[in-house]
């Protein structure tokens, strides 16, 4: 399993080169001189020159970038513009809301997006299933963004439940826990209901009930089980997905966060602080998907042969 | 296609969903298009004596906190969200499916560099995509409308190649070359034709969900630019009244929300009339 | 009196009816062959003895199935449940698909013994270890741990009928336990089952659509026709005599040493599909010997001179 780990781990290795090269080729892509997208107007020549230097920016590109990538690796992110602190910093402030956010987002979704699929599937076919279904394509379509503002007015602004905006304490957490989750667990019930029929069908499902085992555990310990699978994989690929909700309903909540930090950086074309925010994201997204592989590989002993090989 | 098109349509719209989504939709194409004449107010002149009103006979749906008319901008945005988001994905679908189309049939070298961009872009969410673009030419309608088009174009391409490659080995295929038909021939002629009843359908599913990536760069500030109306934009600036006129909010929101469900819902009346949920919805 | 005894089962699904008026018994330590062309309702029977009908949707029309004393037909889910694995067991069609791919073997031969035996987790792989032995797998200890997709097909099979053995079962169901093998290892998982079987006074119900596994296994055969029983009789009788034309085609089909080239035989025609049964005899379309009457009525069952049973208006005829 370590061994997997590893593997897998090195797998990710240029997909982090390639994506942190296209982050690094913003502030070049970007028309004007790269300088003047890494420091605020009006620093000094000698600011300048002291940037200019760290960077490497008369050094041919390939060179920047590696030297982009070791002062990456020291923590060191560069300063922002409009707030004038180190980037790490800013991160590291808001690193932890997100993950709150995105982590209780995620447990939610997968929790009530399994259980609304697995109903679904166990009744298929009847009332219950076209309901929680028909719940389920209404949670897909509709934009995060607009659910969450929703929320706000029904339970902040109306009932006065929860706070509007802000992070302050777990009832803040509890409206934009759920309009990230809705979003999710839309397709985690979708693929676990399919999963689910797919796998009662199967030949070895019937043998199950030939040894006499009850339903009830044929359904939780085997089919759900199997159903997982593609369950985690999807979740793998999609983790992604969630945690751009997250950036999108940070943005709506008001909340400290990365998302935030983000939206606000493009709108003030702060590049340095563009780039690190990027990059955590990315890094986020690859190690989602690392945790997926692994716990799929955990579960299916297919895979992890697969591998092996 | 052409032989069965009618019939296809026909089975459409015969379910009730895909009739309700047909209508609805057709509308708002309707409106998008004649805004100019349907709007009953200006959507930039500003009213401020008129600002914050709830929804009355006048004012349908409420005013703005300039005193504009909620409806003629709703009426006006659909133009700028409709014109993003089919501009952008038939864009897409185009560059998409030729790319997917050689990597599929030339294979080799081309096909493998290809697959790994296109597996590297898979697993990120369309929106940081999309952020990236917006980060490197920064905010505005034609940026956005490029940035939900680059955030698609892995899933079309990818696409089409399966497609592709699942036809390439058809007996009839292997005919046609047998006899001599130029990789060319046997592209345009006889894969891609086969390959489009599935790529139309996830076209559709992906305009809806453009729409929405649209909206949500609007609301972000990053989409099209003040004074041209945009669903999102009007949300983003609705968000500082919502304790006073939530209607800034919840009508641009519910044309969204409506939109892509009929999209939706006439994608899937789609695919069960041409019988390709597997080949559209994996998972 | 039989262990199992089927009588005038008809089973449907939906309104269309698969299985009319199926007559069988099995006795103890006896192997009883159901044979058939695929679509002749072999697997429906099986499913329909183990209580698995509501799976496929289907349900029993009338008839009885009376096993040890007990109509099934009216038994509750529960105690149904308390008979498979236990005291009726059933071995799968393809052993490729019908172990549970992400479960060690040797945990999925535990289920049965701690379900029904109440045994504990080691007591039940100590047995599991044994009954392995007895199927020929070497280092039985160590084939517990795999997974199924490290095991070959025969290997497989092997788990499979250790599963249907472990709580040893008064009747055994083994629904064509070989058609997925390579030819050479299915003479010998037949050979197996039925040693095995016969030494611990089982009875295997044994379903084919090959009439040598029939001459090499079985004690007892039904012949099968879209869904209704065409004869029955015991294996050395429905080899020296057959009274039901397809009996006939069927023991005609089947290779020997010593036969002049092409002079192999196939059946006309193929197994109608339930939408398209022929009136009066189903196999009219297809037998050599089919008169107007075999068109219009159906041929009731019937006892023969050699002891076994018939539905074939021209049974004389054909015994002529």
């Amino acid at each position: 399993m370590l061994g997997f780990a590893a593997k897998r781990l090195l797998l990710l290795l240029p997909v982090f080169f390639a994506v942190s090269l296209i982050i690094f080729l913003i502030v070049h892509l970007v028309p004007g001189d790269p300088i003047d997208n890494l420091i605020r107007i009006g620093a000094t020549p000698q600011q300048r020159a002291e940037l200019a230097a760290k960077y490497g920016l008369d050094k041919p590109l390939f060179e920047q970038y590696f030297l982009w990538l070791a002062n990456l690796f020291k923590g060191d992110l560069g300063d922002a513009i409009v707030v004038r602190r180190p980037v790490a910093t800013l991160i590291a402030q808001n690193l932890p809301y997100s993950l709150t956010l995105g982590s209780l987002a995620l447990l939610f979704s997968t929790f009530v997006g399994v259980s609304a699929g697995a109903t679904a599937a166990v009744h298929r076919d009847s009332l219950v299933d076209r309901g929680i279904m028909g719940l389920v394509l209404l949670g897909s379509t509709i934009p995060g963004f607009w659910i969450g503002l929703l929320l706000i007015l029904a339970f902040a602004v109306q009932l006065g439940w929860f706070p509007v905006s802000g992070a302050r304490g777990w009832s803040s957490l509890v409206l934009p826990v759920l309009t990230i989750g809705l979003g999710g667990t839309a397709l985690i019930a979708r693929v676990t209901r399919v999963a689910m029929i797919d796998i009662s069908q199967k030949d070895f499902i019937l043998l199950l009930h030939a040894k006499g085992l009850p339903n009830w555990r044929i359904q939780i310990f085997h089919i759900l089980r199997h159903a997982l699978i593609p369950v985690i994989t999807v979740l793998a690929l999609r983790i992604g997905w969630i945690l751009g909700g997250a950036v999108t309903v940070e943005f709506v909540f008001a909340r400290p966060g990365l998302g935030t930090l983000l939206i606000k950086a493009l709108n003030q074309r702060d590049y340095p602080l563009v780039q690190g925010c990027l990059l955590m994201l990315a890094i986020a997204v690859m190690l989602g998907t690392l945790i997926g592989d692994l716990l799929q590989a955990a579960m299916d002993p297919r895979s992890r042969d697969a591998l092996k090989s | 296609m052409t032989v069965n098109a009618d019939s296809t349509f026909y089975r459409v719209v015969a379910s009730p969903g895909g009739a309700i989504a047909t209508v609805f939709l057709a509308t708002v194409i309707f409106v998008a298009i004649f805004a100019d004449w349907l709007a009953p107010y200006s959507f930039e002149i500003q009213n401020l004596p008129m600002a914050n009103t709830p929804p009355s006979v006048a004012h349908w749906l409420g005013t703005d906190e300039f005193g504009r008319d909620v409806l003629s901008r709703i009426i006006h945005g659909a133009r700028t969200s409709l014109k993003v988001s089919v501009v952008a994905i038939s864009v897409s679908v185009c560059v998409g499916m030729f790319l997917g189309a050689m990597s599929g049939y030339l294979g080799g070298i081309f096909d493998r560099i290809v697959t790994a961009v296109v597996d590297l872009t898979w697993s990120f969410p369309e929106i940081l995509i999309a952020l990236i673009f917006v980060a490197i030419v920064g905010a505005g309608m034609y940026s956005t409308m490029m940035a939900i088009g680059i955030a698609y174009l892995a899933q079309f391409t990818r696409l089409t190649r399966a497609q592709i490659l699942s036809l390439k080995n058809e007996t009839y295929v292997e005919a046609t070359v047998s006899l001599g038909a130029g990789p060319r021939h046997v592209v345009f002629a006889h894969l891609l034709p086969n390959a489009l009843p599935p790529i139309i359908v996830a076209a559709m599913l992906a305009t809806g969900d453009g729409i929405i990536l649209e909206a949500t760069l609007g609301f972000f500030g990053l989409g099209a630019q003040p004074p041209i109306p945009s669903w999102g934009g009007m949300m983003s600036n609705g968000t500082a009244q919502i304790f006073t006129a939530p209607w800034i909010i919840i009508f641009p929101g519910l044309m969204v929300a409506l939109s892509v469900i009929a999209i939706n819902m006439l994608g899937d009346s789609l695919i069960r009339a041409l019988d390709i949920r597997s080949q559209v919805r994996p998972a | 009196m039989s262990l199992l005894a089927v009588d005038n089962l008809s089973i449907s699904i939906g309104n269309v009816t698969l299985l009319d008026g199926i007559t069988f018994s099995v006795d103890k330590g006896k192997v009883l062959g159901i044979v058939g062309e695929s679509g002749s309702g072999k697997s429906l029977t099986a499913l329909s003895v183990m209580g698995l009908l509501p799976l496929s949707r289907g349900r029993i029309r009338s008839g009885s199935v009376i096993f040890d004393g007990i109509d099934l037909t009216g038994l509750r889910e529960a105690d149904y449940r308390k008979l498979r694995g236990n005291r009726i067991a059933f071995i799968a069609q393809n052993p490729m698909t019908s172990l549970d791919p992400v479960i060690s073997v040797g945990d999925q031969i535990d289920q049965v013994l701690r379900l029904h035996l109440k045994m504990t987790r080691k007591a039940a792989r100590q047995r599991s270890i044994e009954l392995l032995s007895q199927l020929r797998i070497p280092e039985a200890a160590e084939v517990c741990k795999l997974y199924p997709h490290q095991l070959s097909g025969g290997m497989k099979q092997r788990i499979v009928i250790a599963m249907a053995l472990a709580a040893d079962p008064d009747l055994i169901i083994a629904d064509e336990p070989t058609t997925a093998l390579d030819v050479t290892v299915q003479a010998q998982i037949i050979e197996l089952l039925v040693q095995l079987v016969r030494q611990r006074d089982m009875a295997l119900m044994l379903i084919t659509h090959d009439m040598g596994v029939i001459a090499q296994a079985c004690d007892d055969v039904v012949v099968l026709y879209a869904g209704r029983v065409a004869e029955s009789n015991e294996v050395g009788a429905i080899f020296r005599q057959q009274n039901h034309p397809y009996t006939q085609a069927l023991i005609g089909c089947i290779p020997r040493a010593g036969m002049a080239p092409g002079s192999l035989k196939g059946i006309p025609g193929s197994v109608p599909s339930v939408s398209s049964y022929a009136s009066g005899c189903r196999f009219h379309p297809r037998c050599p010997a089919a008169a107007d009457v075999c068109r219009t009525q159906t041929p009731q069952i019937t006892k023969t001179a050699d002891g076994g049973h018939v539905a074939c208006h021209f049974s004389a005829g054909v015994q002529g």
